[in-house]
């Protein structure tokens, strides 16, 4: 017998697995290296559950999950004649599957295994030994009287659709459905916005190879756009969402652009006469102007206009009809509607992106009251050659190039009242701005002040060293405030900025003429309604949780909803663009399986108890079950069916019972867990 | 949070700091980022940014922080802990800082000397007489501890009883009993801890 | 409206102005001040750098005094206590709160109040700055109803000082950093309000009396701000900044050769004003730098056209659009 483990057999092997003999359970103990191991007395919980009724046989082992310990419960379904397993050791979430494939394997249908959590439920969550240990027990017993109840069944395989949608049309969504649109498969990509392009058309030059964000990102606009596998749906968005993986009915609708694609050239005309002018909060972030009929800019895809009604003015009083006028070819649609589009589904990849911290959360840097305060947005379009000032970097006049430039990193980010995470690019975007004031302003200088320098990337710490040496100040020390209310002389005039040199350990007073707040990323606001819509989780902050930080970043706990780019947590262009291709990579593999094995979890209903009262029907996210007039009873489609369990806690003639978890495993298991209920010296600990 | 096994970790002055600090300061969270150090409307007169104290508590340096005249020039403006992005309780420590200088008698020493000779002579009314008695507290602290600068202060006072803003006599409270019972109890309950 | 009165020892003599005017007002908007019988000093910012429990427990006397006085009073109500001076709000939410988060400093209280036969539970006192009090439950709007001399052609430059928003104790009725309930209020007075970027920046505390120059420097500092804004005067709500900036600016203007001669009147001095009172029923005479000069304006020319704010650049063609902020009402 190997040391490592210890075997705990009682009785001996009699009749074939299978579910109709008399139970014999096998339990498995994991030590998971330390992580169990340290906190259960894991060989104590194993030598109990083998003097359990049903339990043939009990083992503890370090790796349940390596290939040796899968043996281990193979060799003794066969050998033992075990027809119910249960392993004590992680969340179902890491290994459930690894273990029915493990009973299926030995010719055990996968069904009858059950899982105990010992670890995130026990082992991780307390320090206390003792506890810890009884707990674990308890599960064990809970697992064993519920595996002794379970059914073999049989998993449903469900076909999937091959056409995908993706929503947010910024560089981790175009990404996505490229990769998706070159593999041969159908794309939806539908955007809010009026053009595809996100944060990133926005920019200038990248990091840290400075190269024209343009330059690269359109050529992947227009391949979106000419794709004849994606289907673009600018100006759009998603209204509803239902169904499940392989089999989503998706309802979106397409805003009124009030031009005609058909006729419109994207000559622009239109937007050149345009009377109207009024300040663009959206691309332009507030720096600069657009009219009532206008494009993001001007490589925008697609390239018709929209018009915004709520500051046209023949949408407000009736007049004007420039616009309409001066079109070469009538492509104005005044009475053009919104239109509802149904799309038919298989896998979703939301790539929503993320919104900018509002700077003028922070009053005591100035932004909103003192002008030459401006935020990252706003100089990534100042310095823009598309934007307001065509690249000059000016001050809010317009007119004056700064002679001193501070860069205040950390705005919103590291700081326990609005995000305590780091915002991750902006360090990297601060040094790219200081590189862009010198080349635009060579006679300026420029101050950066940081916390900590964030490098970590692909040549990131030598553009830093690239930045120093072309002369840029670094000043260590979170800026306390950005103010106007000169102390004498030498400071009117100016804005300046109070800090402390930590690095000298003195509080210092830099005067400058134009402050830069490196806002930091957070979730869109509307992140939880969006997460609501699609039925996928949030954190506190907002993002969009994956289903494991390392090892599934971009699958969700939702089968079919996937995530990439900054929808998930602050990112830079080449993060965001590796996770696109990484859900499209996922979704391809899907569509290549044409089926999926779904679990055989479904509710059913007993017509002979169903009272008719209709309960059940609306309660049904899935619209899974329909009402029969004649018989007054009704019944779950199977096909629909997800398992939630809804039905089966509503109903009130109990009639509904949800395979593998019908009423008596489940009480089963509660009585269980309640095993040494009738012991109070151990429910009822002293307190310390 | 400053768990027991986080403490163990720390500088036994650190320890020190943080027991004798009403609530838990988070003084073990400081990101040395010098938000306080910034925001100090006297960082400029201070030896040691607050910052910079901070680091030296969690380096143990008992004497050279207690004899710092940092916590003196703190004028409880809690500007700093407005600030702070790791809600460090910094006014706190600060007022932690200048009771151990005391107790360690480095505080007559510091380059604040004046401010606990203020502060106990503003005790000394209070504990007399339950509400401060600026008149008095004046004219003691200055002929006790600056007897030179009285005559700078003069004119003010001069001024303050011209507008009959300064009382010439102290007003006690009625149940000066009940308070003076009081303040003993929780002398005794605190000798009682620290011996 | 009735509330417990914790007036502080400032209020009793140095800070009459204060007291005589807020009662004067009061009276005017029917809210009624209890004073808590017997009170003591809350420890200001000395008792506590000396004696721990000491200083918690000469503080939690007044919240037992006015928790029992309350009870006895006016029965289930949320008992309010108001404190006009800023510290004394300050140390009193902050013995109140730190008495809630941690029971074992709240038993030591505890048992050094029993020895005067005292008790206080933790949260029992609502604990109220009188600003809060007026912008919040009598409100702009019953304010300007009792408004019958309003302060035309005044230009103020509105000082919150620290402690009144900082750091929140309890809860926070303003902007912790660019309050501007007080900012308002004066508008609703009448008066013209300047921009003051040193609103919550810090008179000086106790400095003045442990280091001057630091002391000076700091009231300088504020002098200037609201001189180069153009200020007839500066309004406080708090005795501490009172006195540091009115009976230490003849100090300044020595010590910098500066020639500063601002007056600093409390905000409840002007609500009183603004509501017809006589400036001696609101205390006007008691400060250094003598108001009348500056009183005198209110109605007497013509309101001066505001100079245009120095931070705003001028309208052109090639000027970029400031920043969109929520817009501020201008009653």
């Amino acid at each position: 017998m190997s040391p490592e483990h210890a075997d705990r057999t009682r009785g001996s092997p009699h009749g074939a697995p299978g579910a109709e003999q008399e139970p014999r359970v096998g339990v498995y103990v994991c030590h998971c290296g330390h992580n169990i191991a340290n906190t259960v007395a894991v060989d104590e919980v194993a030598e109990w559950a083998g003097g359990q009724a049903h339990v043939t046989v009990a083992r503890d082992y370090k790796f349940m999950c390596s290939s040796l310990g899968q043996e281990l419960i193979e060799q003794d379904i066969k050998e033992r004649g075990l027809n119910r397993v249960v392993v004590a050791a992680c969340s179902p979430h890491m290994h459930e599957k690894t273990f029915r494939n493990t009973c299926q394997r030995a010719g055990l249908n996968p069904f009858l295994f059950e899982m105990a959590n010992i670890r995130e439920l026990g082992s991780w969550a307390t320090d206390d030994r003792e506890a810890a240990t009884q707990k674990a027990k308890a599960q064990v017993k809970g697992a064993v009287e519920r595996a002794v109840l379970q059914r073999p069944l049989d998993p449903l395989y469900v076909d999937i659709n091959p056409n995908t949608l993706v929503v947010g049309g910024g560089i981790a969504g175009l990404t996505a459905a490229l990769e998706l649109a070159n593999a041969g498969y159908h794309v939806y990509l539908v955007e809010r916005d009026s053009s595809i392009g996100g944060h990133m058309a926005k920019l200038d030059k990248t990091f840290p190879t400075l190269d024209c964000a343009a330059c690269i990102l359109t050529p992947k606009m227009v391949d979106a756009e000419n794709h004849p596998n994606i289907t673009l749906m600018t100006w759009s968005e998603v209204l509803s969402v239902h169904g499940y993986v392989g089999n989503f009915s998706v309802r979106v609708r397409k805003r009124a652009r009030f031009i005609n694609e058909e006729l419109c050239t994207g000559c622009g005309t239109c937007v050149e006469k345009c009377p109207v002018r009024i300040i663009d909060q959206n691309f332009e972030v507030g720096l600069g102007y657009r009219k009532a009929v206008y494009r993001n800019f001007p490589q925008a895809i697609p390239k018709y206009p929209v018009i915004d009604p709520d500051n046209c003015t023949f949408f407000q009083r009736g007049k004007c009809r420039a616009c309409e006028i001066v079109c070469p070819t009538d492509a104005i649609d005044f009475k053009q509607k919104d239109e509802i589009v149904d799309l038919e589904i298989g896998n979703i990849i939301l790539a929503t992106g993320y919104e900018q911290f509002d700077a003028r959360t922070i009053p005591q840097y100035g932004y909103g009251r003192l002008a030459n305060v401006f935020t990252s947005m706003e100089f990534e379009r100042m310095v823009n050659a598309a934007g307001p000032t065509a690249g000059r970097v000016v001050l809010r006049d317009g007119v004056t190039a700064p002679k001193r430039v501070g860069i205040i990193h950390c705005v919103g980010s590291r700081d326990k009242k609005y995000h305590e995470y780091c915002s991750r690019a902006c360090c990297m975007a601060a040094l790219k701005f200081a590189h862009l004031v010198h080349e635009r302003v060579p006679e300026a200088e420029v101050f950066n002040f940081y916390i900590d320098i964030r490098a970590a990337g692909k040549h990131y710490e030598e553009f830093y060293h690239r930045v120093l040496s072309e002369g840029a100040h670094l000043i260590r020390g979170r800026v306390a405030e950005v103010t106007d209310a000169a102390r004498g002389p030498g400071e009117e005039g100016q804005l300046i900025i109070q800090v402390e040199d930590t690095l000298i350990g003195k509080q210092r007073r830099i005067p400058v003429d134009m402050v830069i707040l490196m806002a930091g990323m957070e979730a869109r606001k509307d992140a939880r309604q969006v997460a609501n819509l699609f039925g996928l989780g949030c954190d506190f902050e907002g993002w969009f949780t994956e289903r494991h930080a390392k090892l599934d970043p971009v699958v969700t706990m939702t089968e079919g909803i996937l995530i990439a780019g900054a929808c998930q947590g602050p990112k830079a262009i080449p993060e965001s663009v590796a996770q696109g291709s990484a859900a499209a990579a996922r979704v391809a593999g899907m569509i290549g399986q044409r089926t999926m094995k779904m679990e055989p979890v479904r509710a059913s209903i007993d017509a002979d108890s169903c009272s008719g009262c209709r309960i059940c029907n609306n309660l049904c996210p899935y619209h899974a079950i329909v009402y029969h007039e004649d018989r007054r009873v009704s019944e779950v489609l199977t096909a629909l069916c997800q398992g939630c369990g809804a039905c089966v806690a509503a109903c009130p003639s109990a009639a509904i019972s949800g395979a593998h978890f019908t009423r008596d495993q489940v009480m089963a298991q509660i009585e269980g867990i309640l095993w040494d209920a009738r012991q109070p010296e151990v429910l009822w600990l002293e307190p310390a | 949070m400053a768990t027991s096994a986080t403490l163990s970790r720390t500088s036994a002055f650190f320890r020190e700091v943080i027991a004798d600090t009403p609530t838990d300061p988070h003084l073990e969270a400081c990101l040395q980022c010098g938000t306080c150090g910034g925001s100090c409307p006297s960082g400029p007169d201070m030896d040691h940014t607050p910052r910079t104290l901070f680091a030296m508590i969690a380096a143990g340096m008992r004497e050279p922080v207690l004899r710092s005249n940092t916590p003196w020039y703190c004028v409880s403006c809690y500007a700093c802990v407005e600030r702070c992005p790791q809600d460090i309780h910094i006014t706190d420590v600060m007022y932690t800082l200048k009771r151990l200088a005391i107790k360690a008698g480095y505080a007559s020493q510091s380059s604040a000397a004046r401010a606990p000779g203020f502060s106990q002579t503003f005790i000394d009314h209070v504990e007399n007489y339950g509400r401060s008695f600026e008149l008095g507290l004046i004219t003691r602290y200055y002929l006790r501890h600056r007897p030179l600068d009285a005559l700078k202060v003069a004119p003010i006072g001069m001024g303050l009883l011209k507008r009959r803003r300064l009382d010439l006599s102290p007003r006690p409270i009625r149940q000066l009993d009940q308070l003076k019972a009081i303040l003993e109890r929780a002398r005794e309950i605190d000798n009682a801890k620290s011996a | 409206m009735r509330y417990g009165y914790y007036p502080g020892c400032s209020l009793e003599r140095n800070a009459s102005a204060y007291h005589t005017s807020l009662m004067a007002v009061a009276e005017r908007l029917g809210v009624e001040f209890a004073e808590v019988d017997d009170w003591n000093c809350c420890g200001a910012t000395e008792f506590i750098a000396v004696n721990r429990l000491r200083a918690y427990a000469l503080a939690s006397r007044n919240l037992a005094l006015a928790a029992d006085q309350a009870r006895s009073t006016n029965g289930a109500d949320p008992a309010q206590l108001v404190a006009p001076c800023s510290a004394c709000f300050l140390n009193l939410s902050k013995v109140d709160r730190y008495l809630e988060d941690s029971p074992a400093l709240a038993a030591d209280v505890n048992a050094a109040l029993a020895a005067g036969g005292l008790h206080y539970e933790a949260g029992s006192l609502r604990i109220r700055h009188l600003l809060d009090v007026i912008v919040n439950d009598v409100g702009y709007e019953q304010i300007a109803a009792r408004v019958n001399s309003p302060l035309r052609g005044m230009r103020i430059a509105p000082y919150y000082g620290c402690l009144i928003v900082r750091p929140g104790f309890r809860e926070r009725f303003d902007d912790p950093e660019y309050p501007t309930s007080l900012d308002k209020l004066m508008r609703v007075l009448g008066a013209q309000v300047v921009d003051f970027p040193l609103k919550t920046h810090c008179c000086g505390g106790h400095m003045t009396q442990i280091s001057r120059d630091v002391a000076l420097e700091l009231i300088r500092r504020l002098l200037k701000n609201a001189a180069d804004y153009q200020a007839d005067m500066i309004v406080t709500l708090c005795p501490m900044c009172q006195l540091n900036l009115d009976a230490f600016q003849e100090s300044v203007n020595e010590q910098f050769g500066t020639n500063y001669r601002i007056p600093i009147l409390f905000f409840t001095q002007l609500m009183g004003l603004a509501f017809g009172l006589s400036p001696a029923a609101v205390g006007i005479g008691k400060e250094f730098i003598d108001a009348r000069p500056a009183l005198a304006k209110i109605g007497a020319a013509a309101e001066p056209a505001a100079p245009a704010p120095k931070r705003k650049p001028r309208r052109s063609d090639q000027g970029l659009p400031l920043p969109q902020m929520p817009e501020e009402e201008q009653p």
